[in-house]
């Protein structure tokens, strides 16, 4: 469903979207059965002159049973969502597989900064590439973010990976994600944050191997170890 | 007794009933005059409230305009009017006229009393009501504008004024808050104890209306939940006027604990009102579907049951806040559980149709109308009870249009069933039934028209309090920003049908046909007094006393379809 | 403008007395309220024990008078509910200024407590423990002073024996106040 507004753009889009797809059509025959029940019944129980309406106290086994045994159906389709939600959650939010490379994300009111590892693909060294309101990843690499804070709650949001972890100030929180499509996405700030939450404006560019090196050339010269660099 | 002649009872008599004096300086200690206080300053806090979603929705439809008869809504206006039009509706909209209105009004006549068993405390509590509602209004107009960090005030940006650039109007924020809670915990003493203690004789633990038991049970509620937000709203105010750092990393606070305690409160405070209204809609579709509640108790266990889980979900709105990962699942499990008695109770609702002589008056099309717009308010919450999809759709659009879905039902669409329901009793006239049903369409079908485009948005990965999506490229597509102006042209052609609502109430109160004592037929307590009932409700020697059950409708041994329950056998 | 009361404050379908219920309810949501900042106060101590070394200052000796205070003037309560019990409301009024001269101690101590305290630099910005220590102390004084007042107004019937059913209301109520302080007192003074 998500799919058809926005790409796939990390590994764990896909299990993000099937869990939504799954609830949609777990949800649906329920929804469109109590909807049609609720129209249904107005239109055959209107009332007619000198008719008069049953008596049921809804107490007794019989009538219960219709109560009952949608019951216990949405209890076994609840237990098959948690299922799937939670192994997703899982695999976004509680294990950590090995970075191939970190990127380092600050909010603060109202900008974001990135620092990425320069060409020895190294955090906190000299050739880092420090940029405001502009990420840029290399697809098929998995990469874990520290997300800092320098004022108040912020949010880093990508929707294209289906990803958002808030930010709190006074903490470095690490998560992951592998990109695996090339392209341009939105980043947005998803935490109100103050008069310029809405200005949080960033963006997400997902390069080619290829592009990647030229961008990095761009940015941070070559893998040599210029102290000046940036 | 000495009473009677005492003038602010007759409320059919509005011209030269209560004195303007009495009626304004809150002297009455009567529970109908209460609880139409109660519904005024309702009603005009919720016409700010949808004024202020008239301006931030013209704003998002239209970014940059000069709106008109507001101006221009630049970021810092944005979010002060998204974080008081939330706030409005919850706390000034939809607790006092569902709970202190209606219970007010409704509980001493439905249980056959002549008033609550605190009328002073009563008094006390609208009072300091108003006042609540005085300090949020002036909160708009200090220096630095309105609070503008959200109805949630998450800090630090709530408590520190160099974050949040409106130092007044923050800490005025969270004072009016705090007397609101003060106003209804007050207020909650009263439903509780008379519920309670002062029954009709004969009347049982079972023959109590479904919405009595409903507004005690959301005061219990509210009570047990509100504490800790009490306390942290004192940690908040501190924080904010005196630099204490409950709240602020840099001198060892912590932010997430303002979220624990609001939330704590915050996901009871969802099923605080929606209690209400469900009971406020079982009341209607008895009365005209001519049938008894399918299933009195099982609504009743599973109200109080899902008081009761109610408190052990509310970090599914923290998920993705830094809270530890594992603590998410747990939180998983029980959200989606709690779906299951709000399922079962609209599945009663519904089955109480079955077998019926359905009446579509007005009120019956609201009660109608909440159970079908409700029951997609309830399963899009499936989406954001799951953990693995709430990371996608936290803070998008997508929860704003599943809160409006079980928001609107509740704070709006049970609010008009109660009052057309309810309004020959309190004026004693009746409303026009064909305005009513103008209205009705008018305001449904819009509704649906403003937060079926915001699904969408949302699932496109829009995000909330974001004043304009100009500047990101993949939501300021042309697709989506139509999506963005239907909404908006839908919630004025909404708010223009509102006129007619009004038109019809205050017009009916002065000029509708004359109401008898009962005119829909029913069988509780509140329609054997007169419409409207004098002070006292009834002569003290002629009080009720009850003989069955509240929905005792359609009997085989009745030659009647009612059976009032105040009838000897 | 001397009202009658409602028929409804007369009928007692539950049982119990409609004054009883009130006070009950009303602890009811002052337990969580305390609750809430002792909740807090703790959660944050527990995620954050760098500022909870500050309460190595705090007064044990002041903190375990005035639990000694507060019990003595508990036990006065219970005291002139027996002597309202047998309908004698000067004892009973005798014994409720006793319990509010405890408050007046309690008070009395606790002003030199913080007063110390505050020259010595320990204000409530001065880290997130004085912060909860004065907030949460300071909610529950100001409890036992709305607490003596009310108490002054109930002894002041009862000495005429009028509404003597409100002694047992309020020694509910003291005794609960009692009861916050027998938790604040470990938690503030003790742990450490």
């Amino acid at each position: 469903m998500i799919h058809a507004f926005i790409p796939q753009a990390s590994t764990f889009a896909g299990d993000i979207d099937f869990v939504i797809d799954l609830i949609f059509w777990l949800v649906l025959p329920f929804f469109l059965l109590s909807e049609f029940c609720i129209f249904w019944f107005v239109a055959k129980f209107r009332h007619k002159e000198g008719g008069k309406a049953q008596y049921i106290t809804g107490e007794k086994a019989h009538e219960t049973k219709w109560v009952t045994w949608p019951h216990f159906l949405i209890l076994a389709f609840d237990v098959l969502i948690i299922y799937f939600a939670v192994g997703v959650w899982y695999d976004v939010k509680q294990q950590l597989p090995e970075a191939d490379r970190t990127v380092r994300v600050i909010g603060q009111q109202w900008a974001w900064t990135f620092v990425h590892p320069g060409p020895d693909g190294e955090l906190d060294t000299p050739d880092d590439i420090e940029l405001n309101d502009e990420l840029h990843l290399e697809d098929g690499v998995t990469y874990h973010y520290q997300l800092q804070s320098r004022d108040v709650l912020h949010s880093f949001s990508i929707p294209a990976f289906r990803l958002k972890q808030d930010a709190v100030p006074g903490r470095t929180i690490t998560g992951w994600f592998t990109p695996n499509r090339v392209g341009e996405y939105d980043f947005q700030c998803a935490e109100m944050c103050g008069v310029g939450h809405g200005l949080m404006v960033a963006r997400t560019y997902v390069h080619s191997p290829e592009d990647y090196k030229v961008w990095l050339a761009e940015h941070g010269g070559v893998a040599s170890l210029s102290p000046t660099a940036n | 007794m000495a009473d009677a002649a005492h003038a602010h009872e007759h409320h059919d008599d509005h011209h030269h009933g209560p004195t303007f004096a009495e009626k304004w300086l809150f002297q009455s200690t009567d529970h109908k005059m209460i609880g139409m206080q109660y519904m005024f300053i309702g009603m005009a806090m919720a016409a700010i409230g949808g004024y202020f979603a008239y301006a931030f929705r013209m704003q998002l439809a239209f970014p940059g305009m000069h709106v008109p008869g507001f101006g221009v809504v630049g970021p810092n206006e944005y979010n002060a009017l998204v974080t008081n039009h939330g706030t409005i509706m919850i706390f000034w909209v939809a607790m006092p006229v569902l709970i202190a209105a209606m219970g007010n009004f409704l509980i001493p006549l439905m249980i056959g009393a002549d008033d609550m068993v605190f009328p002073r405390l009563n008094r006390l509590s609208v009072q300091i009501f108003f006042v609540s509602a005085l300090v949020l209004i002036a909160s708009f107009f200090v220096q630095g504008g309105g609070f503008g960090g959200a109805w949630t005030a998450y800090p630090p940006l709530s408590s520190t004024p160099e974050y949040s650039l409106t130092p007044m109007g923050a800490t005025l924020w969270v004072v009016a808050v705090a007397l609101e809670f003060a106003a209804f915990l007050m207020g909650g003493i009263n439903f509780i104890t008379t519920t309670m203690n002062s029954r009709a004789p004969g009347m049982k633990w079972f023959d109590i209306p479904v919405v009595v038991w409903m507004i005690v049970i959301a005061s219990i509620l509210f009570m047990a939940s509100v504490g800790p937000l009490i306390a942290g709203a004192v940690m908040l105010a501190f924080d904010q006027a005196i630099g204490t750092n409950f709240f602020d990393p840099n001198q060892g606070g912590d932010p997430v604990l303002w979220q624990h305690l609001f939330w704590f409160f915050g996901h009871p405070e969802v099923y605080v009102v929606l209690l209400p209204a469900l009971g406020i809609v079982a009341e209607i579709i008895t009365v005209f579907s001519r049938k008894k509640l399918f299933g009195y108790k099982t609504v009743l266990y599973t109200a109080f049951g899902t008081g009761i889980l109610s408190f052990f979900v509310w970090a599914h709105h923290q998920f993705i806040s830094g809270i530890d990962p594992r603590m998410a699942n747990l939180f998983t499990i029980t959200t989606l559980l709690i779906s299951i008695p709000i399922a079962e109770m609209l599945f009663v609702y519904i089955a109480t149709l079955y077998g019926g002589q359905i009446r579509l008056t007005t009120p019956m099309l609201w009660g109608l109308a909440f159970i079908v717009e409700f029951l997609i308010g309830g399963v899009t919450g499936i989406f954001l009870g799951a953990s693995g999809a709430d990371i996608y759709f936290h803070d998008t659009y997508f929860v704003l249009a599943h809160f409006h879905y079980t928001f609107f039902p509740i704070a709006i669409i049970g609010v008009y069933a109660g009052i057309t329901h309810w309004f020959p009793k309190m004026f004693g006239r009746m409303m026009s039934e064909r305005l009513g049903k103008i209205h009705f369409w008018g305001t449904v079908i819009p509704f649906n028209l403003i937060f079926i485009p915001l699904f969408v948005l949302g699932a496109a990965g829009q995000h909330r309090r974001i004043y304009s999506y100009e500047h990101f490229p993949d939501l300021a597509t042309p697709d989506l920003q139509q999506l963005r102006v239907i909404a908006t042209l839908a919630l004025v052609t909404m708010l223009t049908f509102q006129v007619i609502f009004l038109w019809n109430f205050f017009w009916s109160m002065f000029k509708g046909e004359k109401a008898p004592k009962n005119p829909w037929r029913a069988s509780t307590l509140e329609w054997t007094t007169p419409s409207p009932p004098g002070h006292g409700n009834w002569p003290p020697d002629e009080m009720p006393s009850v003989y069955r059950g509240p929905y005792e409708y359609s009997h085989p041994d009745c030659d009647d379809d009612f059976w009032p329950q105040d009838q000897p056998a | 403008m001397a009202m009658a009361k409602p028929i409804a404050t007369t009928r007692s379908a539950a049982g119990m007395s409609t004054g009883k219920l009130a006070v009950w309810w009303l602890i009811a949501s002052e337990i969580v309220i305390f609750g809430g900042v002792l909740a807090g106060y703790i959660m944050h101590r527990l995620g954050h024990p760098d500022w909870a070394y500050q309460a190595v200052h705090t007064n044990t000796m002041a903190g375990a008078t005035n639990t000694f205070v507060l019990l003595t003037s508990s036990l006065f309560a219970v005291l002139a509910h027996n002597a309202a019990e047998m309908g004698d409301g000067k004892k009973a009024a005798k014994f409720l200024y006793l319990t509010v001269g405890g408050a007046v101690m309690f008070l009395i101590i606790k002003s030199f407590e913080w007063t110390y305290e505050i020259s010595h630099g320990y204000t409530i910005t001065a880290s997130t423990f004085w912060a909860f220590y004065y907030t949460a102390a300071g909610i529950h004084a100001m409890h036992v002073i709305v607490g003596a007042l009310i108490m002054i107004w109930v002894a002041g019937m009862a000495k005429r024996n009028v509404e003597l059913q409100r002694v047992e209301l309020i020694g509910i109520y003291w005794h609960f106040v009692d009861l916050v302080w027998i938790f604040l007192f470990p938690l503030l003074y003790i742990a450490k």
